[in-house]
């Protein structure tokens, strides 16, 4: 009995001494690494890597890793090589502070790109605030990310993808412009991606003359959808507005199949993945910051390197990720030097030739950049429409 | 003990249980109106919503027989059958996306209906999911839980959780199941058929059904009909075979079990492999009714499924199978005429209201006190 | 005056040491932010796994409803404070205030009356209090406004940081009592169930209250908390000082309580409820009483954790993490208060901490492959947890009870 409760004691004395080491390590270690910092430049990803949603964490870190190798092949950023630090958020708040707080505190990173989920985008951001690290989201749509409570601008926070209110927008006026009156709205009661796009559609497809015949919720894990989608059927809807990540619409666009349901599908650009079940979402259309026939060398370029790298077409996770991190380098390069308000500065008068389009930023730090409505037909994605801001 | 109040209506409402019962009445009646007035409105609607609960609630069915059995004989929550779930949906998935099992009888005598060959294609793909599942549901057992059964009960528990969350982010790396959603492509093609005012007959896609008809497909026919099949299976097994008198006697008095000379280590472990056999069957008829996979799938469902087990009463095989068909019912009404956010709150409200009417469950015995 | 005996004089000196030292490496920066953050989480957590260790290691109900008391422990406090510092008004201070305190009044009044009549359901009993606690909040919803203005002048008329820290300690305080409260009126019926169904109504309870706070701006009708957007705005001002003094005073709680009559009656109710029945126990009033008692810890940790981040997010308490208390408490030992507080920390500083730094470029996934495995290995290795019965001596020599085997004999004997 004794022994058992001195073994456990060492035990926890060596935990606790394994966990303090590293900690004081680099903590004595820090003047030689600031040093060292001058040849290569640190950035970090964070990404949901685990969690509830792993696929969305590896598009991210293709994307990113894609960006940095890159630019270490083409000489790096201001002549440095660029070391990337890859660290697991799992899309939520304690693992995202966390890992924030690793990168900038044990590896003295001095830019993030990330984090995925606004839940967990949000606590991050007021971290690299407060340290003064540029952090640039790819896909946090949720607008307090890049503002603070009062609703001035965050100074070091940046995204790379549309906020809610733009491409809601778009579907609402080209739904009404194809002379649909009639919509039902789905969205998912825990994501604030979703629900923000589902309320700015429902608010502006009012106002172009549409009607709003319901709107239901889910929440994220569901996957029975067949109650939503009877009433769906019942309601005489034309257009079914479901903002959603493509798993989603998988799943609902099969039930939808079955149910009866004959209203066209609208979406955005969590429809864009190469695991879009194109026979399911035959007709549906959703909005999207490039069209696979963009014949722009960016695009072209992006898309045959994605495929040649990890076998699939990239979906707009990974495009975000790779943005974002281009969009960064490039504000680094135009700054010319290594300081994040340097950068920042540099990145709100950047112009920048991405793949989801030519980038500027407003003063609220999110990008201004046009949308395009794609369909999909007979197994194929097709071009359909192009909306400037 | 029981001695009288002095005041005659005090002791009136005591005896009555009057107050209690008013709660609960009216939390009734606010459902039954409810429904009620759904059902007068439009019946159709209110019968297709019925067919979707039992849709969903005859897959419940399947896990939720598992999880009784598993608790039944060693009072075993065990947490990890969701990701056995899971595991027996990937391996259909494989089995059929990789290797074509469901096609091995059409390739090899081509002159038999297209319709039968199908048949006996799904089954030897369920089948497949079966024997995976129970061989590495028996692995799990030999090398994690039968070492604890003299640790205390938690301690099982907690090897569960952590067998559940191994699989699932073991199944999440990218050599293994990868962590993407994956489409899973049915052994067969879907169809559907409508019933109603207007007669019967086949819809086809993006053509609106007559109104007030009922919509099914031939899924929610192989859904009914397979559960059915496995729960008569399993009570046969329980019920009338040696192995089964085993079980029940190893469930009743594992000592006095073992003194009559019955192996009760290896009649558990039986238990377990038959419990995920029926996981992994579940989870082939699950990824055939809402086709995607994924490493995570068998958290919700799981959970779901056990709770149901809990309002039919822990432990009875009958009872899992109505308790299960009560949470389809429950979920798929509340989402479509109570309030779709409210929709889980609802179900679990109505599990801890079952609870306190009949804390053993539905069919549980309430007797079984052992002292 | 009670005498200090020298276990008690050992173990203040050697907390007031651990907290002094780290205090003074987190001020010399020896220990950066990333790994305060994991010491602020690993403290909250202990108190939370202390609270279900109340519940489960002594009393034996088996609860999965941790993290919902802990929720709403969470967005209360931080409810009042994001009320005083973005909206400069007490009205939340004083409105939570009078809810605690009506509600706790007319719970006491109902018990009066309830004791008094013999036989009656437990049914009938939560109707009634249900009724009358819903009543009362109308009641203090409407005072707490009216007093709000007055009480915004008196904490304007303190200087900022007193006012703001004042009202930070009441909310985390209220936080716990109004978590204590919503247990008892739960665990009134929900407590005469046997243990795995209560497990499992606990565990539905913090699903609903998740589904709650999902739709808190709609549902409820709190729109600052923004529902699933999450909440911000929220003061970061919970620091190492004030978790390690709120864990200290949970662990003295909990040992006196331990001490007292009631930790008896508690510890005999998981040791035989029939026995402790009939040495007449009321079995019944012990088990509310502990699992409002764990609850309020919870509620507690749940306001200290608001003000670490600063921002809420109802997936924070998804029913998959609500394991991680389970998990500490049965891997620290079951009815251990000693290995509950270590398995915290081993924990939050392994997983969050170790395993960050360890683990290779490439190798990020690994993290929750390794976490289950090393899991299972401890559970193999040391089925009654890393600590087993084992407590510090300040603890042990007054809860003898704890020394003997009986437990783990009783389930296993329960099992077989």
């Amino acid at each position: 009995m004794k022994k058992n409760v001195l073994l456990s004691l060492v035990i926890l004395f060596a935990l606790a001494l394994a966990a303090c080491a590293p900690a004081a390590d680099t903590a004595a270690a820090e003047e030689p690494a600031a040093a060292a910092e001058g040849d290569t430049i640190k950035v970090a990803s964070l990404s949901p890597l685990t969690g509830p949603v792993p696929t969305f964490g590896e598009s991210t870190k293709n994307g990113f890793m894609m960006a940095v190798d890159e630019w270490n092949a083409n000489g790096g950023v201001l002549g440095k090589q660029i070391e990337p630090i890859v660290e697991d958020s799992q899309c939520t708040a304690d693992p995202a502070v966390n890992a924030a707080n690793k990168v900038i505190d044990q590896d003295g990173v001095h830019y993030i790109v990330g984090e995925v989920c606004s839940s967990a985008s949000i606590p991050v951001s007021e971290i690299a605030e407060e340290k003064g690290v540029l952090m640039i989201s790819p896909t946090s749509t949720n607008s307090d990310v890049t503002l603070n409570l009062d609703g001035s601008t965050k100074d070091m926070v940046f995204r790379a993808c549309f906020i809610d209110p733009f491409q809601g927008l778009v579907m609402a006026k080209f739904a009404s412009d194809q002379g649909y009156t009639k919509a039902f709205v789905m969205s998912d009661q825990g994501n604030d991606y979703v629900r923000g796009l589902a309320e700015v559609f429902s608010e502006k497809f009012v106002e172009y003359g549409g009607e709003i015949v319901g709107s239901e919720t889910y929440t994220g894990t569901d996957t029975d959808f067949s109650a939503i989608l009877t009433k769906v059927a019942d309601s005489g809807a034309e257009v079914l507005y479901l903002p959603d990540y493509y798993n989603v619409i998988n799943l609902v666009a099969a039930q939808a199949k079955e149910k009866g349901v004959t209203a066209v599908m609208m979406g955005a650009d969590g429809w864009d993945s190469s695991d879009l079940d194109l026979a399911a979402a035959d007709g549906g259309y959703y909005s999207n910051h490039y069209s696979p026939d963009d014949t722009r060398d960016a695009v072209v370029d992006w898309v045959s390197k994605y495929n040649e790298a990890y076998g699939s077409t990239p979906d707009a996770l990974a495009t975000l990720a790779y943005d974002a991190t281009n969009l960064l380098f490039a504000a680094i390069e135009k700054a010319g030097v290594d300081d994040p308000a340097a950068v920042a500065t540099a990145m709100e008068g950047l112009s920048y030739e991405a793949v989801s389009g030519t980038v500027t930023f407003d003063e609220y730090h999110n990008p201004i950049k046009s949308a395009v409505v794609l369909q999909v037909k007979d197994g194929a994605i097709n071009f359909v429409a192009s909306v400037a801001p | 003990m029981e001695r009288k109040n002095q005041n005659p209506i005090v002791n009136w409402i005591v005896k009555s249980k009057i107050l209690g019962i008013l709660f609960f009445v009216i939390i009734g009646a606010f459902a039954v109106y409810k429904l009620g007035t759904a059902l007068f409105d439009n019946p159709s609607l209110f019968l297709q919503q019925v067919v979707n609960g039992l849709q969903l609630g005859f897959v419940y069915a399947l896990i939720a027989l598992g999880y009784t059995m598993i608790y039944g004989i060693i009072q075993l929550i065990n947490f990890a059958h969701g990701d056995i779930f899971m595991v027996g949906a990937f391996a259909s998935f494989y089995s059929i996306s990789r290797y074509n099992v469901h096609l091995w009888f059409q390739n090899l005598f081509p002159s038999v209906p297209v319709m039968l060959a199908q048949i006996i294609g799904t089954v030897t793909v369920i089948l497949v999911s079966m024997v995976v599942c129970a061989l590495l549901a028996y692995t799990i057992e030999r090398i994690a839980y039968k070492p604890l059964r003299t640790a205390p009960r938690i301690s099982a528990l907690i090897t569960a959780i952590g067998i559940s969350f191994f699989l699932e982010y073991f199944g999440a790396l990218n050599f293994v199941f990868s962590p993407n959603y994956i489409t899973y492509q049915r052994p067969f093609a879907v169809k559907s058929w409508f019933v109603g005012p207007s007669g019967f007959g086949s819809i086809e896609s993006g053509i609106a059904p007559p109104a007030h008809s009922i919509i099914f497909s031939n899924i929610f026919l192989i859904i009914v009909f397979a559960s059915l099949l496995l729960l008569l299976v399993l009570q046969y097994i329980v019920k009338k075979t040696k192995i089964g008198k085993a079980m029940r006697a190893v469930a009743y008095d594992k000592p006095t079990a073992r003194l009559m000379g019955i192996n009760s280590d290896a009649i558990i472990s039986v238990t377990f492999a038959l419990g995920a056999a029926l996981a992994g069957a579940a989870g082939v008829l699950y990824a055939i009714a809402f086709p995607q996979v994924f490493f995570s799938m068998g958290i919700t469902p799981g959970m779901k499924a056990f709770v149901a087990a809990v309002v039919g009463g822990i432990g009875s095989i009958p009872g899992a199978f109505i308790g299960a068909l009560i949470m389809g019912q429950a979920e798929t009404l509340s989402a479509a005429y109570i309030s779709t956010p409210m929709r889980d709150a609802i179900a679990f409200s109505l599990l801890i209201v079952v609870l306190l009417i009949r804390p053993k469950g539905i069919m549980g015995e309430t007797s079984s006190e052992k002292v | 005056m009670k005498r200090l005996n020298k276990s008690s004089v050992l173990f203040l000196v050697g907390a007031v040491l651990v907290f002094s030292v780290i205090q003074v490496l987190i001020s010399m920066k020896i220990i950066n932010s990333f790994w305060s953050t994991i010491l602020l989480q690993a403290g909250v957590m202990a108190i939370v796994a202390l609270g279900l260790n109340l519940i489960y290691g002594f009393n034996g109900q088996f609860s999965l409803g941790q993290y919902g008391f802990y929720a709403i422990g969470a967005y209360t406090a931080a409810d009042i404070t994001y009320r005083w510092t973005q909206l400069h008004s007490a009205s939340g201070l004083t409105v939570v205030l009078m809810i605690a305190i009506l509600a706790g009044i007319t719970i006491m009044l109902i018990r009066n009356v309830v004791t008094k009549i013999r036989g009656l359901d437990t049914l009938s009993a939560f109707a009634l209090y249900l009724t009358a606690v819903v009543f009362s909040i109308f009641v203090a919803i409407k005072i707490g406004q009216l007093i709000a203005n007055p009480v915004t002048a008196l904490f304007n008329s303190l200087p900022e940081q007193t006012s703001q820290y004042i009202i930070y300690l009441l909310a985390v305080l209220l936080g716990g009592a109004i978590a204590a409260e919503v247990s008892f009126l739960f665990g009134l019926p929900v407590l005469t169930l046997g243990s795995d169904y209560f497990g499992i109504a606990t565990l539905g309870f913090s699903i609903i209250v998740k589904v709650l706070l999902d739709n808190s701006d709609t549902m409820l009708g709190f729109a600052e908390m923004k529902g699933a957007r999450g909440m911000i705005g929220i003061p970061k001002v919970t620091t190492w000082a004030f978790v390690f003094f709120f864990l200290l005073l949970t662990v003295v709680i909990i040992r006196n309580l331990l001490n007292s009559s009631y930790g008896r009656a508690i510890v005999s109710i998981r040791e035989d409820e029939t026995a402790a029945t009939s040495m007449g126990i009321d079995v019944a009033f012990y088990k509310t009483i502990t699992f409002v008692i764990g609850s309020f810890f919870a509620g507690l940790a749940g306001g200290l954790y608001a003000h670490i981040n600063g921002f809420l997010h109802p997936n924070t308490f998804s029913f998959v993490k609500s394991f991680d208390p389970l998990i500490i408490v049965v891997f620290g030992g079951l009815g251990s208060v000693t290995g509950t507080v270590g398995a915290a920390f081993g924990w939050a500083l392994v997983l969050e901490g170790v395993l960050r730094l360890v683990l290779p470029d490439g190798f990020e996934t690994w993290r929750f492959v390794i976490y289950p495995a090393l899991l299972l290995v401890m559970m193999l290795l040391k089925p009654n947890g890393l600590f087993g019965n084992y407590e510090i001596p300040f603890i042990r020599s007054i809860v003898p009870a704890l020394k003997e085997k009986k437990a783990d004999s009783e389930t296993a004997k329960e099992a077989a």
